[in-house]
């Protein structure tokens, strides 16, 4: 998985988002350490500072806790964990509609449209 | 230790009648990589030669780590020039050895690591070596000391893009928590992820200092764009 950049946004608020995918999507496992701010900074090769904010929101969030002994670990509350899962699909569900909205679909008929989609086969 | 480890207070420098630096105001804290940016001749390369001493203001103060320059601030001080200026007939460790000599806080084993990483051979001569390569060894002398302050005069300005991943990864991994690295540039969109602020220079004055998330937040577009905005020139023979 790889760290993507956009331009127009402040890098700490992308560099949680995609943290936060990957603690959802169990790239960093329930309970795991997560690994420190230097290596993460480096693996994206970003700025240590700002990488620290964007973990700093992670634990304001109750993602990650943070344990004098072992360092930064990723949450075992299952309650948590489900929350961002809802969060992250609510996103991608507006996403979705909103897109479908400039195609001239409405709310149901995007819907219905979606039921109807046939199984891709190739898994994309 | 100042907690400031850069004041300057109307910081003035004139080459005769010409003047570089016209009352510069800036104050960097410890611990931050800062980008220096500007176009060609908005005193850049000035500041960075009265910050590590090697020229003197005409008026104004300047304190680094609260001592004016001297002895004291140069060996806290790393600086890469924006040439090379080391003997052309001494091979990569003649330049180790000379750096071990002159430097107390230089780390020849972290030199020798970045060497082999970068694949320079200690024993080829700075004759025989490549724009790029000069620029490469260079970079590994100078982070490869435990300094306060880093100076960096254009250093990812002759390497290819690979290289200048590699040399910002560099410098994002070797420099102090208690350190700070001044980097001056105009390839922004290169470095623009590595720094915590940036400094916009513009005929000697300091126009804008400001984190790099506030400036994306703010002005909803990278500090690249932004910088073109302000330092747009109208192209000869074009309209406004």
């Amino acid at each position: 998985m790889n760290w993507t950049l956009t331009d127009g946004r402040p890098i700490w608020v992308q560099l949680n988002e995609q943290l936060t995918l990957r603690i959802a999507t169990g790239v960093y496992p329930r309970g795991s350490r997560m690994p420190t701010v230097r290596e993460l900074a480096a693996e994206a090769g970003v700025n240590p500072n700002t990488m620290q904010r964007a973990l700093s929101q992670l634990e304001a969030d109750g993602l990650v806790v943070t344990n004098r002994t072992v360092g930064r670990t990723v949450t075992e509350d299952g309650e948590v964990l489900g929350s961002i899962c809802l969060r992250l699909a609510n996103q991608k569900m507006k996403e979705y509609l909103n897109s479908m909205a400039v195609l001239g679909f409405t709310r149901r008929e995007a819907i219905e449209l979606l039921e109807k989609m046939e199984d891709s086969t190739d898994g994309n | 230790m100042a907690t400031e480890l850069i004041t300057c207070s109307n910081l003035v420098k004139a080459y005769g009648r010409k003047t570089a630096l016209a009352g510069v105001d800036l104050h960097i804290g410890r611990g931050k990589i800062v980008g220096l940016l500007g176009p060609n001749g908005s005193g850049k390369t000035t500041l960075i030669k009265l910050l590590c001493g090697l020229l003197r203001p005409s008026s104004g103060e300047l304190l680094v780590d609260g001592a004016a320059p001297g002895v004291y601030t140069k060996s806290i001080i790393s600086y890469l020039p924006d040439r090379m200026y080391f003997a052309d007939w001494m091979n990569a460790s003649d330049l180790l050895n000379f750096f071990q000599d002159f430097y107390k806080d230089f780390s020849r084993e972290k030199a020798e690591g970045m060497c082999a990483a970068l694949g320079i051979n200690p024993g080829d001569r700075i004759k025989t070596m490549s724009k790029g390569t000069k620029e490469k060894l260079q970079l590994v002398l100078v982070m490869s000391r435990s300094a306060q302050l880093y100076l960096l005069d254009e250093p990812i300005a002759g390497v290819d893009p690979a290289a200048r991943d590699f040399i910002m990864n560099t410098i994002l991994t070797n420099y102090n928590e208690n350190g700070t690295v001044l980097i001056s540039t105009h390839l922004i969109a290169d470095i623009e992820r590595v720094l915590d602020e940036v400094v916009f220079l513009r005929e000697g004055k300091v126009v804008r200092h400001d984190t790099v998330d506030n400036i994306r937040q703010t002005e909803g577009k990278s500090v690249d764009a932004v910088f073109r905005e302000i330092f747009r020139t109208i192209p000869y023979g074009g309209e406004e």
